[in-house]
């Protein structure tokens, strides 16, 4: 059942929006959090599960060394002070999936607190305030069955595998992140693909949003303009790509606003956002929430990384987002607004990638920025996600600056690349796209375009070499686009100079 | 009685080792006894007959062939049915577990196996060792060997009943607030609860995290020691476990020299509410003592007055969540699946059904103490009396190498004597939570009969973290000097059980 | 402290524990024993004393990150009270749609 929602221009008329994100990360540790089960995706159910990871009575965890490194290593990335001494707590809740009925996370004593990270919407630089990033572990899937396709709502039973359970989980959370005003929705966006580049960067996880190794839960508020304190909030859950994340917090506004604006009040609130249809709805209501009856981990001890430690795992941090940004700017010799505009599409990885295939930056960024970027808003996806690989547009510019193809052929080129017709040296041959450069059929069609046109002709003999442009389009659709027109221009003036 | 049921592990393993007896006959004379003897008792939940014989004679096997073995090599053992072992089912004294088969062995258990020594089957406990009594088992109350009419102390009365039964002359406790050392007392054995991390966890099914510790059972400290030898040490399974050299506690157990040891009698561990017979054997024992080369001093630890209730907050307050798995989802008893009743619903109707009333109980306070806005009354201030408790202990230990106190307040008492006055039943642990809130290193080995009922007294000990050796020569210096006293093992005067009622 | 038949009944739900109205009306006043006699803790540790968690103090008892072999399917569902496809079958569950 779709909501009443306000228009988004009169929510910012009357509301500052105040949001929150927690972002969940999988590591890509080899084996789990707690025990030594492998953490590959697409296992056969519950291939990769012991008594550890399906919570048998008895049973102990260990902690992975490499996922408390990992996430020593994500709070530095993100500005975070490193606890000194911190511990593991257990959240008690009953779920199917969760193989113990308490998750192993951590609660005051998180491993990293008090960081920040900055994103840049339209040129303007945002600070996210971030509260704190802390271990835990994830749950098992379900499989709903008897119900509509997958859904849980009028399922018979349910088939749980829990090989994802115990696999390594980074819980990232801000502050409340106020002042964004309009561009909120676009600071939430940028702010997870700050991440995932950064974790990408951090080479700690896979970061692939399709398949849930990044996740978002978006905090949303309003508070009337003037006003400072906080209004009720809403988690929107399930919010599974970028796009998503700026089109789910766009919505969340213009409901509450119209809910308030009714005379309504917001209820805190778990929603579920539906990618299909571009709506939340409402999940359970947070009053009736579990008391998660959080105590430290009996089962564990605590963990308390040695100032060495972190301070050698500060060297192995990547260049941080603004700085490389800064650098990539002047190596490629892009203006601030280019610049911008690349960073906005998430082209910089992509374009720095084609740069390393070989291909001068200027031409990278014609090809992600103008005919790829078309593309991929076009089918609404993410512009990585377009089907054309770094490697295959430098190939494509090669093309290009060996005169085999001109632009016009380039673009079909990439039409047979993106329908998986292979590489683009292939889709040239598979299509015959190559441009004539024999003088000798080119010579004759400029003589058959002469004789159809002798008062053009005459003109060009008369001097006025601008009509020639008649005579090359002529020319170029004799040849169906496949010469280079340049050169086609070039005899046109040898046979009437 | 056949001597083979009355030897020592310690012999036992011994004759096995020089093939003056085997395993094979060794065990059965142990199956033979359970046969007779268990129908009055209900030491045992699960016999484990021709999985043990198998075992025993592939002892004897690679004994021909001439492998040398640990020292328990063919000696039979009783497993508290608490702790995981792939050949029976683990129940935990509970309907929620009732068949279960656990897909793996408990590090102690394999730890054993590997030692050669031979396990007879899963013995009877309080549900999910909450109790003092063994009567909270859904299997039925097991009894006192010494009158049959009394509790065998609990929760590991099944261990302990089986040792002085005969039914074992080894067995494998689990303690958290006294589970081992208080049914020792009862049933005037030996029972060893280990320094919290000497012993792993891994396997041993959790009642409360930071206290549970398994150890050695059994009828004389040496037979302690030598088990305590095999399961202890550093398990990486277990993350609580302490990685260093297990004390020479054998060595401690044969040497039972205690001249020039100083030994404290803890002042708040007597008065009021002990029974006339405990303090009277308790105070010959501390003479014994300083005849025997000891100094000893009284020390006061005023904080243990108030472990019991400390206890009572931490203990459920675990409990409720590592009971929270028992949910019918993935193994054990499943109620109300006819596809009407939604997960929720089964999982409420499963543990409605499948847990006995003290385990409810003890979830719903737990529960409750954990909940939100009662966190810091009750869980965060009895973490804080745990460093108060633990202080007192560093104190003390800074004027003593040990301390000593009666091991619980009384002797056996009757078979539904406390069951509706939970207060009382939980008085039965006063003597023996200080050192699992501090988790140190106690024992409980037996002192004589208390003249009013003739029943077994128990000594606790209490030595520092990983000092667990220091138990064992002080119960070994008692052990020599009363037997001496006695001209024999306390056990010599036990009524003999009837064989008569032997089970089919 | 006073603890309602209503509060034994909301601590059931909580842990997931189906207790009848006179198992709820029993347990009241044997929980409130409990707690009247545990209540003697409050005010026995000043603010400043730390909390012990366990008896041997221990730090980063880690594993490193390496693979090691699983139980197996077979193992895994083993004590299942229900199994389909390789999965642990269980009634339908209520809760949140996604």
């Amino acid at each position: 059942m779709s909501e009443a929602v306000l228009d988004f221009d009169e929510v910012m008329a009357n509301f500052d929006p105040v949001l929150g994100l927690e972002v969940h990360v999988e590591l890509n540790t080899a084996s789990k959090m707690f025990c030594g089960c492998a953490t590959t995706f697409g296992g056969e159910a519950n291939s990769q599960t012991c008594p550890v990871c399906l919570g048998l009575p008895g049973a102990l965890p260990v902690v992975n060394a490499s996922a408390v490194e990992s996430a020593i290593r994500i709070g530095l990335a993100l500005n975070c002070s490193i606890a000194e001494h911190c511990r593991f707590a257990r959240k008690n809740y009953f779920y199917p999936d969760q193989p113990k009925n308490y998750q192993i996370s951590q609660y005051d004593e998180p491993i990293a607190f008090d960081g920040f990270a900055e994103v840049e919407v339209d040129g303007e630089v945002f600070r996210i305030e971030i509260e704190r990033a802390h271990m835990e572990e994830d749950t098992g899937k379900s499989l709903h069955i008897g119900g509509a396709t997958g859904r849980i709502h009028g399922a018979s039973h349910s088939l749980l595998d829990y090989n994802r359970a115990g696999v390594p989980l980074i819980e990232i959370v801000t502050k409340p992140i106020v002042g964004a005003g309009e561009k909120a929705p676009q600071v939430a966006r940028a702010y997870v693909a700050m991440l995932r580049d950064l974790l990408r960067a951090l080479g700690v996880s896979d970061v692939r949003m399709e398949q849930g190794s990044l996740r978002c839960d978006a905090n949303v508020s309003l508070m009337p303009k003037g006003t400072t304190s906080f209004g009720t909030r809403t988690e929107t859950k399930n919010v599974n790509s970028l796009r998503s994340v700026e089109r789910a917090i766009r919505y969340e506004m213009t409901r509450q606003a119209a809910v308030l604006t009714s005379g309504g009040t917001v209820d805190l609130q778990t929603r579920h956002w539906h990618e299909d249809t571009g709506i939340t709805t409402a999940g359970r209501n947070k009053e009736e929430a579990e008391d998660y009856r959080y105590f430290p981990e009996p089962d564990l001890v605590p963990v308390a990384p040695s100032r060495e430690w972190v301070d050698q795992l500060r060297t192995t941090l990547p260049e941080p987002p603004a700085e490389r940004r800064k650098r990539l700017q002047s190596d490629w010799g892009f203006s601030d607004a280019e610049m911008r505009d690349v960073v906005s599409v998430g082209a910089v990885e992509l374009i720095e990638q084609t740069v390393a295939e070989g291909c001068t930056a200027q031409a990278a960024r014609k090809w992600w920025m103008g005919e790829l970027v078309r593309r991929a808003n076009e089918q609404q996806i993410e512009l990585a996600e377009v089907g054309m690989s770094p490697a295959q547009v430098a190939q494509l510019q090669g093309l290009v600056d060996a005169k085999v193809v001109n632009d016009k052929l380039a673009r079909q080129v990439i039409d047979g690349v993106l329908a998986g017709e292979g590489e683009p040296q292939q889709v040239v041959e598979a299509r015959g796209l190559a441009v004539v450069s024999d003088d000798g059929a080119l010579t004759a069609a400029v003589d058959e375009a002469i004789a159809a046109n002798p008062d053009v002709a005459d003109k060009i003999r008369g001097g006025k070499v601008q009509a020639a442009g008649a005579l090359i389009g002529q020319v170029m659709k004799a040849m169906r686009g496949q010469a280079d027109a340049a050169r086609v221009r070039e005899i046109i003036l040898e046979r009437l100079g | 009685m056949d001597e083979l049921l009355t030897t020592s592990a310690a012999q036992l393993g011994a004759a096995i080792a020089a093939r003056r007896t085997t395993s094979e006959e060794v065990t059965q004379a142990h199956l033979d006894r359970i046969d007779q003897v268990d129908g009055q008792i209900n030491a045992f939940l699960h016999v484990a007959s021709e999985h043990a014989l198998e075992q025993a004679r592939s002892v004897d096997r690679r004994i021909a062939d001439g492998e040398k073995l640990g020292p328990l090599a063919g000696v039979p053992l009783a497993l508290k049915d608490i702790v995981t072992w792939t050949k029976a089912p683990t129940t935990c004294a509970s309907k929620i577990l009732e068949g279960w088969i656990p897909p793996y062995d408990a590090t102690i258990t394999r730890r054993m196996v590997e030692a050669g020594i031979v396990i007879l089957g899963k013995t009877n406990l309080d549900e999910f060792a909450m109790g003092s009594s063994t009567e909270n088992s859904a299997y039925g109350a097991t009894r006192n060997p010494w009158d049959t009419d009394r509790i065998p102390g609990g929760s590991g009365g099944g261990s302990s009943a089986a040792l002085a039964a005969f039914e074992a002359p080894l067995a494998i406790g689990t303690d958290t607030g006294g589970s081992i050392r208080q049914p020792a007392s009862v049933t005037g054995t030996v029972g060893i609860k280990p320094t919290y991390g000497g012993v792993s966890r891994y396997g041993l099914v959790s009642l409360a995290s930071s206290l549970d510790q398994a150890g050695p059972c059994a009828r004389s400290v040496l037979d302690a020691a030598l088990l305590h030898e095999v399961i202890a040490g550093h398990d990486p399974a277990d993350s609580t476990s302490i990685d260093q050299p297990v004390p020479d506690v054998v060595d401690a157990a044969r040497c039972g020299d205690i001249s020039g040891m100083r030994i404290g009698v803890v002042r708040e561990l007597g008065g009021e509410g002990y029974a006339p017979g405990v303090e009277q054997r308790f105070a010959e024992t501390v003479e014994l003592l300083t005849r025997l080369g000891a100094e000893v001093v009284e020390v006061s630890c005023p904080n243990f007055d108030h472990a019991l209730a400390a206890y009572y907050l931490i203990q459920p307050s675990e409990t409720s969540s590592n009971l929270a798995k028992f949910d019918a989802m993935r193994f054990g008893l499943r109620v109300g699946d006819d596809g009407k009743h939604s997960a929720e619903e089964v999982m409420a109707m499963t543990r409605g059904a499948g847990f006995g009333r003290e385990v409810k109980r003890r979830i719903i306070l737990g529960t409750y103490a954990l909940s939100s806005g009662y966190y810091d009354a009750y869980y965060g201030t009895a973490q804080k009396i745990r460093t108060l408790i633990t202080a007192d202990f560093t104190a003390a230990f800074e004027q003593c190498d040990v301390l000593v106190s009666p091991t619980t307040p009384t002797t056996a008492f009757r078979i539904g004597e406390r069951v509706n006055d939970p207060v009382a039943m939980y008085k039965a642990d006063l003597c023996t939570i200080p050192s699992s809130m501090a988790g140190n290193a106690a024992a409980s080995f037996p002192i004589g009969l208390a003249p009013e009922d003739g029943l077994p007294v128990g000594l606790q000990v209490m030595a520092p973290p990983m000092a667990d050796d220091r138990l064992y020569r002080v119960g070994a210096a008692v052990e020599a000097a009363l037997q001496e006293q006695w001209g024999g093992p306390l056990w010599r005067t036990l009524p003999e059980l009837s064989t008569e009622g032997a089970q089919a | 402290m006073a603890l309602s038949v209503d509060d034994v009944a909301r601590l059931a739900r909580l842990s997931r524990i189906e207790l009848t109205d006179q198992e709820c009306a029993d347990l009241a006043p044997e929980l409130e024993v409990i707690l009247d006699s545990v209540a003697q803790v409050s005010g026995v540790a000043d603010e400043d004393v730390p909390p012990t968690s366990h008896a041997v103090p221990l730090t980063n008892v880690m594993r490193a990150d390496e693979v090691r072999p699983s139980m197996g399917v077979e193992a895994a569902l083993s004590g299942a009270p229900a199994a389909e496809q390789d999965r642990f079958r269980v009634p339908q569950i209520l809760g949140e749609d996604a």
